[in-house]
């Protein structure tokens, strides 16, 4: 089973409840998706023992073989790709925009001239490591890169069905959240009762309705500020799986990096408990 | 020769886009016979890329000088790469523009003078 962790809102407590998930059920796999800063390991402290670089491939011309048709150009839908003409005083000369470049293939494929190979540029790596039975994999994508999703995917493929997958996915609703929750067996978004939080909880929302992933809400802090966001989980019928109070030794435990369960050890049964209710939302 | 005008509208009064890649119009102008055509700028929707579609369009049209309000570092490369002038800091009209490059009054520039997404719309 796949269980994602997103949130529209940044810094609801994504990982909070990712982790705490995690280190209170047995046979986890753990993928931090949120590659361009992930912090899962800070709580979970797991044993890295391998590591490997992530690239995607990007066009190289043959310029032998080029004859400055313009094809590559036309067809990059990432518009990555400028060619200038011969001339009678220049020779031609093919422009990549490597950071554009999301490795589709389709200038290699579609060059007449069959002058287009791939190559690899190594855009983060990947980690692997345990933490008891717990198996980490996390994403670290290179500063200055522009795309994660290419990243997310291959963290990804780490998914094992024998086992129970949480994916800490990256905050908001754009292309990195939508390819770390894609797949997913069940989302549990995390917000807050604030404005701020209600109005991206929506958000999320949105995505997972058309994306066709059942979700539930994890309610953090949730003795603050105003009941919209219970008001709102009521009216449209949204399960709230768990609420966690705004509670000072929670938030000293955090700044630890020491998760709330090794603690405070009432919680993980309640974590346990979230599972069954994730479990029970699935099958309805 | 042709030069190349980022332009608001579609006429010698328009105004001049300060953006280069995602301005509005492009206006090409012919130094040698006064005439010019004036053409809508698609790749100003773009997500990406949109600096260096331009400079592409640039080069197709045999350009041999932009005038322009800012050039980003993407559309920069395909410009210099292609051999074509870029004139940044230019401003008032298109024909203002064309008869301030004609005196030469304005200085090549030899860098981008913005950074990337400059030019994408404001949230």
């Amino acid at each position: 089973m796949i269980i994602s962790v997103a949130s529209g809102k940044g810094g609801t407590g994504k990982t909070t409840v990712a982790v705490n998930l995690a280190l209170s059920l047995n046979n986890v796999r753990f993928l931090d998706c949120d590659v361009e800063e992930p912090n899962a390991h800070i709580f979970l402290k797991p044993r890295m023992n391998g590591k490997k670089s992530a690239t995607i491939p990007v066009p190289e011309v043959d310029e032998a073989k080029c004859t400055y048709c313009g094809k590559c150009r036309e067809v990059c839908a990432y518009h990555a790709i400028a060619v200038l003409p011969e001339s009678d005083s220049a020779k031609g000369n093919v422009l990549i925009f490597q950071h554009l470049c999301h490795g589709c293939g389709a200038c290699r494929l579609l060059c007449p001239q069959g002058a287009i190979k791939e190559v690899n540029r190594a855009i983060g790596v990947i980690e692997i490591g345990d933490k008891d039975a717990i198996q980490f994999i996390h994403g670290r994508l290179n500063v200055g890169e522009a795309m994660s999703p290419p990243l997310i995917r291959q963290v990804k493929a780490y998914t094992n069905n024998t086992k129970t997958v949480i994916i800490d996915a990256p905050p908001g609703t754009s292309c990195p959240v939508i390819t770390a929750v894609k797949g997913s067996d069940f989302c549990v978004l995390v917000t807050e009762p604030t404005p701020f939080g209600l109005n991206d909880l929506v958000s999320a929302i949105d995505v997972l309705k058309r994306l066709e992933i059942p979700f539930g809400v994890v309610i953090n802090r949730s003795d603050l500020g105003d009941g919209n966001v219970d008001q709102f989980c009521q009216d449209n019928n949204i399960p709230v799986l768990l609420r966690i109070p705004f509670d000072k030794e929670i938030a000293l435990l955090y700044s630890c990096g020491i998760p709330l369960v090794q603690k405070k050890t009432e919680y993980k049964e309640a974590f346990r408990m979230l599972f069954e209710e994730i479990k029970s939302n699935i099958v309805r | 020769m042709k030069l190349c005008i980022t332009s608001e509208g579609k006429t010698l009064d328009s105004k001049v886009d300060p953006r280069f890649g995602r301005c509005q119009n492009f206006i090409f102008f012919d130094t040698d016979t006064g005439q010019f055509d004036a053409q809508e700028n698609t790749n100003a929707q773009f997500q990406g890329g949109a600096g260096i579609q331009s400079g592409q369009l640039a080069v197709s049209k045999g350009v041999k000088a932009v005038l322009t309000g800012n050039v980003g570092p993407n559309a920069h490369q395909v410009l210099s790469a292609a051999g074509i002038s870029i004139f940044t800091g230019v401003s008032g009209t298109v024909k203002e523009a064309i008869d301030g490059y004609k005196n030469g009054i304005y200085k090549p520039a030899a860098a981008p003078s913005v950074g990337s997404k400059f030019g994408m719309p404001k949230k």
